[in-house]
């Protein structure tokens, strides 16, 4: 049970392409900024919204193929969504409401209810069956939208920003009980985000989406270790630079020259963290091969560093501590030498 | 402040006027009279079959002026809200082209199944309705547009078909909607006098409704037309206060 899918689909002034790809078991996130695309394409999957082209396969099975007319109903397809806000039905209770769809399969009352309950317990909320969806927390919303969306014994799972609408505690918890209960789900998840640490927390694999389009893809540790744009970078919070190598020496700019200890040849990214980047009140003698004058821009709070982003050759990031930022004066306007080590920077092709 | 009183005076004065005038002490006596207990019956029963006939073709007429898209549904919304501008004797006579024996329809009813409607009971809900319809639809119309529609979507990712989704998430979603319009429907059909008269005539017990009865009363005897007219004043603010506590104290 295996989902092969490209995902186009054209709105005025937007198109989203996306080919994605998962295997039996494998949770996928779909990582990106608003407006990127992510919620069309979990749509899309859905059969919420039709593809303008290319195709989703489920397990050999076309769902939606508009080249050959076909289309399949989001009512036949059996795929669970789990949506934002949940979407629990108002006037259903709990066990009701996850007993609908159940229910829909052609279950009698009973037996849906059953099962319904089964389900509860198995997301710990046997206790609360007979609640209200306004009775119920946040994160016992979030569980009973899982339990109602895996009662169907769905092909495919969706979900869509399963831990946005709740508040930082309750998602701590929310998360571990989430990436429990996805490692019992059969069939390939979906998983819709644009919390970095959701995503890797929850999913097998990462694909980046930008603008309708995909970036990156690639487990947790490729990506956050070699990010390919601006977003990536930002997000697992990387210096980014592309540029062209040859050998150690990296060129980026018309007039800077960043030496690294992977050499590589053509055009490349050249990644490394704010904490490599070391800031001096005079030009530093001796061993760090990079060093280039710069100019603060800007301060601010970051964890307990202080992140001083400067101007100059280079644009970088940098975090120091603030005991030395307080000695070497460091704030908007102030002319400071930046270094970085050779070891700490990586280049990878582009 | 002067101007909101005066338009405050001049709805409730004539209801005073009404009461003031009433023949208290004869009430009782006048209220037993096979006459206006067969009017009354005759309008109860009309108006909730009028509000029957509205919900059944005026919900999804709504569900789909409020849900769907197709080429002319503005001309299709304002066909619908006609009968709300329209003199309702104009909608008598219109009714009268097309049912009547010899209209579009009616010789065709008369001649295959024998079913005649002017003049006969079924003549009386049919004009009620056709003036009453509007209420209903605009009212459900409006209960659909402000419902959350990603409901029915959540609904058809469990497996459930349009009509499973209507049934059992839109419609109990928008159920205090639909009873306002219900109960706004059938106020309408209980005070319907012009498509009534028109189409279904002023026979006493068989198209004769209160409204009616209180016109006729007022040419022979005062007094029955005033306490006709309470009956229904009564009527309508017994069942609007009712269904006000119970349905509509949420929205």
């Amino acid at each position: 049970m295996s989902l092969d899918a490209r995902l186009v689909v054209r709105r005025p002034g937007f198109t989203l392409d996306a080919p994605l790809r998962a295997e039996p078991g494998e949770v996928v996130a779909l990582l990106g900024p608003n407006g990127a695309g992510k919620t069309t394409a979990l749509r899309a999957l859905a059969g919420l919204i039709a593809l303008d082209e290319g195709h989703i396969r489920l397990h050999d099975e076309a769902l939606d193929e508009p080249a050959a007319r076909r289309f399949t109903a989001p009512e036949q397809r059996r795929i669970g969504v789990v949506f934002q806000d949940y979407l629990l039905f108002p006037h259903l209770s709990a066990l009701d409401n996850v007993a609908f769809g159940p229910r829909c399969r052609g279950l009698s009352r009973a037996e849906a209810r059953a099962r319904a309950g089964e389900l509860l317990g198995r997301v710990g909320l046997a206790e609360h069956a007979r609640k209200k969806p306004r009775q119920l927390s946040g994160g016992q919303a979030q569980r009973v939208a899982l339990a109602r969306a895996l009662a169907t014994e769905p092909r495919l799972l969706l979900l869509d920003e399963p831990l946005a609408a709740l508040d930082a505690r309750t998602r701590l918890d929310t998360r571990a009980h989430l990436r429990a209960h996805l490692g019992g789900h059969d069939g390939p998840t979906v998983l819709v985000t644009h919390d970095p640490l959701d995503a890797m927390m929850l999913a097998d694999r990462l694909v980046i989406l930008e603008e309708g389009r995909v970036v990156q893809t690639g487990d947790a540790a490729a990506v956050t270790s070699r990010p390919r744009t601006d977003y990536v970078a930002r997000l697992v919070g990387l210096n980014l630079y592309r540029g062209h190598a040859e050998g150690a020496h990296v060129r980026i700019g018309p007039e800077f020259t960043l030496t690294t200890a992977s050499p590589q040849s053509g055009d490349v990214f050249v990644a490394f963290p704010p904490a490599a980047v070391a800031l001096y009140a005079v030009r530093p003698e001796g061993s760090p091969r990079n060093t280039w004058p710069a100019t603060v821009t800007a301060v601010a709070r970051h964890g307990d560093a202080l992140r001083i982003e400067l101007s100059g050759p280079l644009a970088v990031a940098a975090d120091v501590t603030p005991a030395a930022a307080v000695s070497l004066g460091l704030e908007p306007g102030r002319a400071v030498w930046a270094s970085l080590k050779a070891t700490e920077a990586t280049a990878y092709p582009a | 402040m002067v101007p909101a009183a005066i338009g405050l005076a001049f709805l409730v004065l004539p209801l005073a006027g009404l009461l003031i005038r009433a023949p208290w002490t004869t009430l009782p006596h006048r209220l037993t009279e096979p006459g206006v207990l067969a009017a009354l019956r005759l309008s109860l029963l009309t108006a909730t079959l009028a509000t029957a006939v509205c919900l059944l073709a005026g919900v999804p007429l709504a569900w789909i002026l409020a849900r769907t898209t197709f080429p002319g549904r503005r001309l299709v919304r304002a066909l619908v809200t006609v009968p709300l501008v329209l003199p309702p004797v104009v909608g008598g006579v219109a009714l009268l082209l097309v049912f009547g024996r010899r209209g579009l329809l009616g010789g065709w009813l008369d001649s295959t199944f024998g079913v005649t409607l002017p003049f006969t009971t079924t003549g009386v809900v049919l004009a009620e309705a056709f003036v009453a319809m509007p209420f209903l639809v605009i009212s459900v119309e409006g209960a659909l547009r402000a419902a959350d529609a990603r409901y029915e979507e959540a609904a058809a990712t469990l497996g459930a078909s349009r009509w499973t989704a209507f049934r059992r998430v839109t419609l109990p979603l928008i159920a205090p909607g639909v009873a306002a319009g219900a109960v706004l429907c059938w106020a309408r059909a209980l005070g319907e006098f012009g498509a009534t008269i028109t189409f279904a005539g002023n026979f006493p017990g068989r198209t004769q409704t209160m409204p009616l009865a209180v016109y006729l009363a007022l040419e022979q005897d005062l007094d029955a037309a005033i306490v006709l007219s309470l009956v229904l004043l009564a009527v309508s603010v017994l069942i609007l206060a009712g269904l006000r506590d119970r349905w509509l104290g949420a929205t």
